[in-house]
């Protein structure tokens, strides 16, 4: 692992890389000033405005300009303005020969994290809490089947992403963080996430149900699942959209100096667009305390990653932006627990990170696609290394747990769905006053049109 | 009362903002070394330092969805774009994110956050430089718009802004920057959103108009004074909310109104003012109501064209003489 290397060498570098920047920053942009208030100045109305701070602005800006263009090293005595530090051109790499190494090369190390390389004791889970990952997987597996079910039976309307075959995904992840004290967000197929965080499955089937029981009162539907008590912070309906609200959410607990993380999850049809770049480039710059995890299932939508990503091994893109970059298996729990763990663990000291886990969708995009996009064999050679089963064989073989025990759990976890999608039938529509409710913060917001 | 340039008292509303809680920080592109692009954070960095004066790269959306995070997760940020046609870049965040979390969350993430800077056309800088956007912002329910026109109304109305629970849309105005006005010193001063002010009673047409069209108003009063015409004049200060309930009375008094709003007509703030006097008060109306807006043209660059584009003290006397149906 290059992580602590990496993290010291950055100093250095990015103190250069600013100074660069910011010399050739400088001139574009005092260009662009001096447009400005050129533009400024002929713009103003007749008899207002009488602006006499903008004359003021560009003689700072053609005296700053005449400083830069000073070759490096000549006195800055003359200096006449009083807002810039004497020493500032004396810092500026303005003048400099431009750098441009004779050879140049790039070499860089990542975490890897294949499956069935770490045993359940190497993680310090004993048998009761397999027993409980095990558990929410199979919960999640089983409360989704029965979501398809309701959505044919058109209890459930609208978008219905399914998360089925990612479980490992999520539940590894949040046996990684501080439940309730360490934030999270993800993107639209969100149900599994939520399942993982613990939220109550009688409220997420009520809010697919559209009820006011649900998990966001009936008001986000499959999509927009919150839990503040929980610091699930949504279920982000927009691809991307979500990754620089987890920028932000890094960013409160570094502002604060909390010891919290964020994990910020997203899918692998998210990397093309520009939020994702910004926000990984923000959290960079900023040393945020985040994971920034890749849930790689292979498509966006229809479109293989492939045919997507011009780089598609998504881990790669951490060099861009100056940070750590892993990959784990995201269909074995234990690879995708160390992972995160390790990448917590970076982020906890201010080191951001970017987590591809590989994984694979056995639904279609959403409950309206058949998926006949995939190669003949693709799903049944994925379903192969189901994460669920794994575990199942795993504790089997480990004698960690009996069959029945297991099968058990099954009944259980079915019976919990089944009560989850009573609760759901017996819950009320919300009130139809409700439309109203919650778009400000005042109740009485005086000029909502009705 | 000390007299204060525009940037001053909006560089008043978030440092005493921002010494009164600490939840508080500025970000946005060249707000800390730089000084502020147009100068409305002059000497944070120096008070606040880095953590709270905060510079970012030229990335919108960046760094308005991470404001929306960090305003998700218990901080009050302040977001500067150095001017509200580079808020389109971050037209997602700004639309899609900012008002749609708290209902869509059922209410248990708030979202204070203020997107500020300037607005609309500041002399030729062509179309994509020119750009109003109260309309459009005051399309999405959930967000508010305030867009002041003095530096009073600026700080009251910015620290009230600072301290709303939900995210608000700060319209200033690069030409304004300068303009200098007193302001209140009161130690904890507010002005509440949805309260237009009255700056001008008449009798005869109620003009209505915000920003920088508000002086343009102004100036068309007195040309209207000088020829025997009293004219009321209204600033709604914000537009969303907005005090329907002053406009209507003014307008049941004079009978008609003028809408001055410097933003293109077609589904505009004007339009929708038009729409709903007409509806609170349309037994009061002796005219039709006008509008003086800008053209249905992108914003053109030729100083004769740009002349043309903005509102104008001639056409609002205009207008106003049609609308009280004299010469």
């Amino acid at each position: 692992m290059a992580t602590s290397t990496r993290k010291e060498d950055k100093q250095d570098e990015r103190a250069q890389d600013a100074a660069d920047e910011q010399a050739s920053n400088e001139q574009a942009e005092k260009q662009q000033d001096d447009a400005d208030a050129a533009a400024m100045a002929n713009g103003q109305p007749d008899g207002e405005a009488s602006d006499d701070d903008q004359p003021d602005a560009e003689s700072d800006d053609i005296a700053e300009q005449a400083q830069d263009e000073k070759p490096q090293g000549e006195a800055s005595g003359e200096d006449d303005s009083d807002e810039e530090p004497q020493d500032a051109n004396d810092e500026s790499p303005a003048g400099k020969p431009i750098d441009v190494p004779g050879e140049a090369s790039l070499e860089v190390e990542f975490n890897t994290y294949p499956a069935n390389s770490y045993a359940h004791d190497d993680l310090g889970f004993e048998e009761d809490d397999l027993i409980e990952i095990y558990r929410n997987m199979l919960l999640q597996r089983r409360f989704e089947e029965r979501c398809r079910q309701m959505y044919q039976r058109q209890k459930i309307s609208g978008f219905l992403h399914l998360y089925i075959g990612q479980e490992a995904v999520s539940t590894g992840s949040i046996q990684a963080i501080g439940l309730g004290e360490d934030t999270v967000i993800t993107a639209y197929r969100d149900h599994g996430m939520a399942l993982a965080m613990g939220m109550e499955p009688d409220a997420c089937m009520a809010e697919l149900f559209g009820k006011e029981t649900g998990v966001s009162k009936g008001k986000g539907g499959s999509m927009h699942f919150f839990d503040a008590e929980r610091r699930m912070f949504g279920g982000h309906g927009i691809v991307g959209a979500g990754v620089p609200l987890g920028a932000g959410i890094a960013f409160a607990h570094k502002y604060r100096g909390d010891d919290e993380i964020c994990l910020c999850f997203f899918g692998d049809g998210a990397v093309n667009q520009g939020a994702f770049h910004e926000a990984a480039n923000l959290a960079g710059l900023y040393d945020l305390p985040v994971v920034l995890i890749c849930e790689n299932n292979q498509y966006g939508m229809g479109t293989h990653i492939d045919r997507a990503m011009a780089e598609s091994k998504v881990y790669r893109h951490a060099v861009s932006y100056d940070m750590p970059g892993g990959v784990a298996n995201g269909m074995d729990v234990f690879s995708v627990n160390k992972a995160v763990r390790d990448h917590v663990e970076m982020a906890r000291e201010g080191q951001p990170s970017l987590l591809e886990l590989k994984t694979y969708r056995y639904q279609g995009h959403s409950i309206s696609d058949p998926a006949k996009y995939r190669a003949e064999g693709e799903l049944e050679g994925q379903q192969e290394q189901d994460a669920i089963a794994r575990l199942h064989k795993y504790m089997l073989d480990e004698d960690l747990a009996s069959e029945d025990a297991l099968d058990e759990i099954d009944d259980e976890v079915k019976q919990e769905t089944k009560d989850a999608i009573e609760f759901a039938e017996e819950s009320d529509l919300p009130d139809e006053e409700a439309i109203y409710d919650d778009v400000y913060s005042e109740d009485d917001y005086p000029f909502l049109m009705r | 009362m000390p007299e204060l340039q525009l940037r001053e008292a909006i560089r008043a509303a978030m440092t005493e903002e921002m010494e009164r809680d600490e939840d508080i920080f500025l970000m946005g592109e060249e707000v800390a070394e730089y000084n502020g692009a147009y100068k409305v954070s002059k000497g944070m960095l120096d008070q606040f330092g880095p953590e709270r004066i905060i510079d970012t790269p030229i990335s919108e959306n960046g760094f308005a969805g991470l404001g929306l995070g960090a305003a998700m997760n218990g901080l009050r940020p302040i977001i500067e774009f150095m001017t509200f046609n580079f808020s389109f870049v971050a037209f997602d965040q700004v639309v899609n994110n900012a008002p749609n979390i708290r209902y869509m969350s059922g209410g248990q993430f708030k979202l204070p956050i203020v997107f500020r800077g300037p607005n609309g056309a500041a002399g030729q800088l062509a179309a994509t430089h020119s750009n109003s956007t109260e309309s459009l912002y005051s399309n999405f329910p959930g967000l508010k718009v305030v867009s002041p026109s003095n530096p009073d109304d600026a700080k009251g109305l910015l620290k009230t802004a600072i301290r709303n629970d939900d995210p608000v849309i700060f319209l200033e105005s690069e030409l304004m920057y300068g303009l200098k006005g007193e302001v209140s010193d009161e130690d904890d001063y507010t002005i509440p959103m949805g309260a237009a002010r009255v700056a001008r009673e008449g009798e005869d047409v109620t003009i209505l108009a915000h920003s920088k069209s508000y002086h343009v108003a102004m100036e068309a009063a007195e040309a209207l004074d000088e020829e025997g015409y009293d004219a009321e004049v209204i600033d709604p200060r914000t537009i969303k909310p907005l005090d329907l309930e002053t406009i209507a009375r003014s307008v049941k008094k004079t009978n008609r109104l003028v809408v001055v709003d410097e933003s293109n007509p077609f589904a505009s703030f004007a339009s929708e003012v038009t729409h709903q006097i007409q509806d609170e008060a349309f037994d009061f109306l002796d005219a039709p109501i006008a509008r003086v807006t800008a053209p249905d043209t992108p914003a053109p660059y030729a100083p004769n064209l740009m002349d043309e584009y903005m509102p104008s003290a001639e056409e609002i006397v205009a207008e106003a003489k049609r609308v009280m149906y004299v010469e």
